[in-house]
């Protein structure tokens, strides 16, 4: 077992883990932080997307202990005061999303995408969505989505 | 009855873009997906599966796995059978029908790659997982059936070595004139083999099952990944002999389920038995590369169809051979898929002959079941494919061959030769306004000019004109068709004291936006605000009754069930409001949800007061029951079908085989329409599968029966730049058979994409001599194409 602190979602943890422990399960299983699911155990499609330090990771294929000292931001961490973030706005109003299953990584790397790039373009956009996969949506919405997200961020800082 | 509601103009719900209800929960993390669920003391599944297609199982020895830390027990297949039945199939399609046995876990011999032999239960998942190397099985191979057609050769090796057979039905449907005399009388005869490999589902959510036992009094809780949590509640009844009464299933948040979760698994009923044994609650959820092997598979099929017709093209005859693979065991719906096609080969043609037969064959792979469109997609594939064939032998356009068979607006109600009656349908309308959306004419002239240059790229243009039979279905038409139950679909209206509203549905979404749809439904009948309306669904003690949801049967029967049962609500809530306002039931109009008397306008109550005066019964009716509360279950009398027309643009490369989708336009025609936003979404991902098996996805298997493409890294689901933009558009054209008018969109976009695409690969290619390509269309395979085209013209 080995020791780590972590600060997930604005709160710090210690915790004794096994070396082996994906941080995926680590919020879930441990935390009770379960707005993360997995979709594969290949990191292909995406859904378990976190931000760690700032950036996105697909938290199936980092371990626990790689996380020691860090700081972690799931999408429950998202909201402030009940307040939605743009991209869950847009996901929202551009019906970007059925199931849901896939929205949370899809929200996580779409922040990824819009910290390097704050105005891409739809071939931006579909080439940075592309460790993330969706099953209902046929992507189209989740591109415009993105798109609106951005737009509505330069409002905001303009 | 009128529908009073039709009244009212500018706040109609019915046709609004509404937001989604479902999304506040799905965008901020605070679902309740099934491996969400932890209870104090939960024990975690794994299962050990076969490594082999095919096999004798010599011994299983649990016993090692017990000594691993954390592991509290497991079980062999034959320590299961003890308390496990067969796991179901509902739909024996013929008298006759080769039914073998399906042990949850195998029991004597394993029969495709994936085929559970061992179950572990320990404190972990990680715990679990690892002592699953612990068991130790002695396997005897046995000889894999692999190929369609071989297994039906006299010497093939069994896969139900008891049942003597690798064929488990022969089911024929031949209608209309005698299809031999009628290919006497065509002047041009089309052939082809066309192949729909196999597919598998991908719902992002894997599947999920808890159990929670109530040991004292024998009742268990089962939360699962289901799309069918009403019919998984009988059907495990059936294989634990549990009570019925005694099982509650929980469908909770569902993370898509294309048919995949139509079904009633092993593991499910696995972990109700060790749930029940251990006295202790249970879960499984399983890794992606484990639900490649054991979750069904769908299409896989071979087909083989022929047309007759005359010089200009009029059809006179229809011939399908179909060799449909049922895996290793028959699930709950296997054999019937192929079925549900069977109704759809002559498309929106008249013809005079049609003749169809199936035979299911049993092979060692994965099980087959629904899978998106089921049954649908592989007909219209092969008859929409056959038609450009027939338009290219004949010289013509594609879409003139098409409307030299069609049936014509002024036509409907028409009886398809295949025994269905299309209620209505225009598909004039469609296709002239897709064509205008699509530049048609000016993409024609383009692919020409490429062609006389000789350009490398070359443009091809494909055409679907489907259609599609939804609203599963006419309990009679189940009948006829051997199935095991009924296609009505329950829904109540309970009205709150408070004045709000619970819409209790028999239908089960994961993803499909039922909560809005039925709200606005709702709404509209009851004249209440959509936002004072709940929708309550998926957990059989909460909505007790429903044959859930699949084959876009929610909406057309789920949905009018709701409008129906909202009538009989604002009914009830008439003779109230009559014998408060001391007025005559007939002098009492009814809009946005008020009553008032005619002629006195200020005499009025909202539904609402009227749950409320009825909840204190203070001043009911006499004789009345004191609830307003109604519920209504809906026996449809026909299928709905939606219909319309696809035109698909690609450039293919012949030097590297490359295809790009330069543009694909649509026109729906999937009746009134309840929510266009959620209407579009719909769409789109039909749009996405029904692409993917054109172009990218198929389960492959090698000599040896081992799933080749065993995770998503190496099974190409599309991701977002394997897509091109859509421009989707409709047509209205109202199903006659059901209040709301609705046909119908989940599939839509599924059956009609996939061969628009191929056609238009192959039109790209036929100026070099190709007249198919086998999907999915990779670029090795079009390169090939190409090249053994060249060869055979050099």
């Amino acid at each position: 077992m080995t020791r780590i602190s972590v600060k997930v979602d604005g709160t710090a943890y210690e915790d004794e883990v096994e070396p082996r422990l994906l941080l995926v399960h680590y919020l879930r299983d441990r935390l009770g932080l379960t707005g993360t699911p997995v979709g594969c155990d290949t990191s292909s499609c995406g859904a378990c997307t976190v931000e760690l330090d700032g950036t996105s990771v697909k938290s199936c294929s980092v371990l626990a202990v790689q996380a020691d000292g860090g700081e972690v931001t799931t999408v429950q961490g998202l909201a402030r005061d009940g307040e939605w973030t743009p991209l869950q706005r847009a996901f929202h109003e551009q019906h970007a999303l059925q199931c849901g299953y896939c929205t949370p990584g899809m929200i996580m790397a779409a922040r990824d995408l819009l910290r390097e790039n704050p105005d891409p373009d739809a071939d931006e956009v579909r080439e940075a969505l592309e460790g993330n996969m969706c099953r209902c949506t046929g992507y189209q919405n989740i591109v415009r989505a993105v798109l609106a997200a951005a737009a509505a961020s330069e409002e905001v800082t303009a | 009855m009128t529908d009073q509601s039709t009244d009212r103009n500018t706040e109609r719900e019915v046709g609004r873009s509404r937001l989604r209800k479902e999304d506040a929960r799905l965008v901020t993390g605070q679902t309740n997906w099934t491996d969400n669920i932890s209870v104090t003391g939960l024990l975690h599944i794994a299962f050990l599966r076969s490594p082999m297609a095919h096999a004798r199982i010599e011994r299983v020895d649990v016993s090692p796995a017990l000594e691993r830390p954390g592991v509290v027990a497991a079980f062999s297949g034959r320590d299961l059978a003890e308390g496990l039945g067969s796991l179901p199939c509902a739909w024996p399609v013929t008298e006759d029908i080769v039914m073998p046995d399906h042990p949850p876990v195998a029991v004597d011999e394993v029969r495709h790659a994936g085929d559970p032999v061992a179950v572990v239960v320990a404190r972990d998942r990680y715990a679990a997982a690892d002592a699953l190397e612990a068991v130790e099985v002695d396997y005897e191979p046995l000889e894999p059936v692999l190929d369609l057609e071989a297994a039906l050769a006299e010497d093939a090796p069994l896969v139900h070595a008891d049942k003597g057979t690798n064929r488990s039905y022969v089911w024929p449907l031949k209608t209309g004139e005698d299809y031999e005399t009628v290919k006497r009388r065509a002047d041009v005869v089309v052939t082809r083999r066309f192949h729909q490999q196999r597919l598998i589902a991908n719902a992002m959510e894997p599947r999920a099952v808890v159990v929670t036992p109530l040991a004292a009094s024998g009742e268990y809780t089962v939360y699962s990944a289901t799309q069918v949590p009403h019919i998984l509640r009988i059907m495990l009844a059936t294989v634990t002999g549990i009570p019925e009464q005694k099982l509650r299933v929980v469908a909770p948040d569902v993370g898509g389920g294309f048919g995949s979760k139509l079904q009633v698994y092993g593991e499910e009923a696995v972990a109700l038995e060790v749930a029940r044994r251990l006295g202790r609650p249970v879960k499984w959820t399983e890794s992606r590369s484990e639900g490649y092997l054991a979750t069904h598979h769908g299409r896989g099929m071979i087909q083989d169809i022929e047309v007759a017709a005359t010089g200009e093209g009029r059809l006179l005859g229809l011939k399908v051979e179909l060799l449909a693979d049922m895996g290793a065991y028959l699930m709950l719906v296997t054999p019937g898929i192929p079925i549900l096609g069977a109704f759809m080969y002559p498309a929106i043609y008249k013809m005079d002959a049609y003749d169809f037969t199936c035979t299911g064959v049993f092979t060692t792979k994965t099980p087959t079941d629904a899978y998106r469109g089921a049954g649908r997609p592989e007909a219209t594939f092969a008859i929409e494919r056959i038609m450009d064939e027939l338009a290219a032998e004949l010289g013509l356009d594609p879409l003139e061959v098409r409307r030299r068979n069609w049936i014509r607006h002024e036509e409907f109600p028409y009886d398809s030769i295949a025994g269905l009656t299309y209620d209505s349908g225009n598909y004039e309308a469609a296709t002239e306004k897709a064509l205008a959306l699509f530049g048609y004419d000016d993409l024609r002239a383009e692919q020409q000019k490429r062609n006389e240059r000789g350009d490398t790229v070359r443009l091809g243009i494909g055409v679907s004109t489907y259609t599609e039979m939804c609203g599963l279905a006419p309990s009679r038409v189940l009948r006829d068709l051997r199935y095991a139950a009924g296609g009505w679909e329950a829904a109540s209206i309970r009205m709150l004291p408070t004045g709000k509203v619970e819409v209790v549905t028999g239908t089960s979404p994961h993803g499909q936006g039922h909560v809005t749809s039925w709200s606005q439904i709702a709404a509209d009948v009851l004249g209440v605000p959509f936002e004072d309306i709940e929708v309550v669904h998926g957990d059989t003690r909460a909505a007790p009754q429903g044959m859930d949801t699949y084959g876009s049967r929610s909406l057309v029967v789920g949905g009018s069930a709701v409008h129906h049962a909202a009538e009989k609500v604002v009914e009830k809530a008439r003779k109230v409001a009559a014998h408060l306002l001391e007025a005559n039931e007939n002098d009492l109009d009814f809009t946005d949800g008020v009553f008032t008397v005619k002629g006195s306008p200020e005499a009025r109550r909202t539904i609402q007061e009227i749950a409320f005066e009825t909840f204190t019964s203070h001043d009911v009716p006499d004789g009345m029951e004191p609830t307003i509360n109604a519920e209504h279950l809906l026996n449809p009398e026909n299928f709905s079908y939606p219909h319309g027309t696809h035109l698909c643009a690609v450039e293919v490369d012949t030097e590297t085989g490359q295809i790009r989708i330069r543009s694909y336009v649509c026109v729906d025609d999937v009746g009134r329409v309840i929510n266009p936003v959620i209407v579009e979404g719909q769409v789109h991902g039909g749009l996405a599968q029904g692409i993917a098996q054109a172009l990218y996805e198929e389960a492959v298997y090698d000599d040896e029966g081992n799933l080749v493409t065993g995770t998503m890294a190496d099974y190409l689901v599309p991701v977002a730049g394997d897509l091109p933009e859509f421009v989707t558009e409709r047509t209205e054209t109202p199903a006659t058979s059901n209040p709301l008018g609705v046909k119908g969109v989940g599939e839509a976009g599924t059956i009609a994409s996939t061969p628009a695409v191929v056609g238009a690969v192959v039109d790209a290619l036929r100026p070099l001599g190709v007249n198919d390509v086998t999907m999915p269309c990779t670029p090795e395979r079009v390169w090939r194409a190409v090249r053994s085209a060249k060869e055979a013209s050099a």
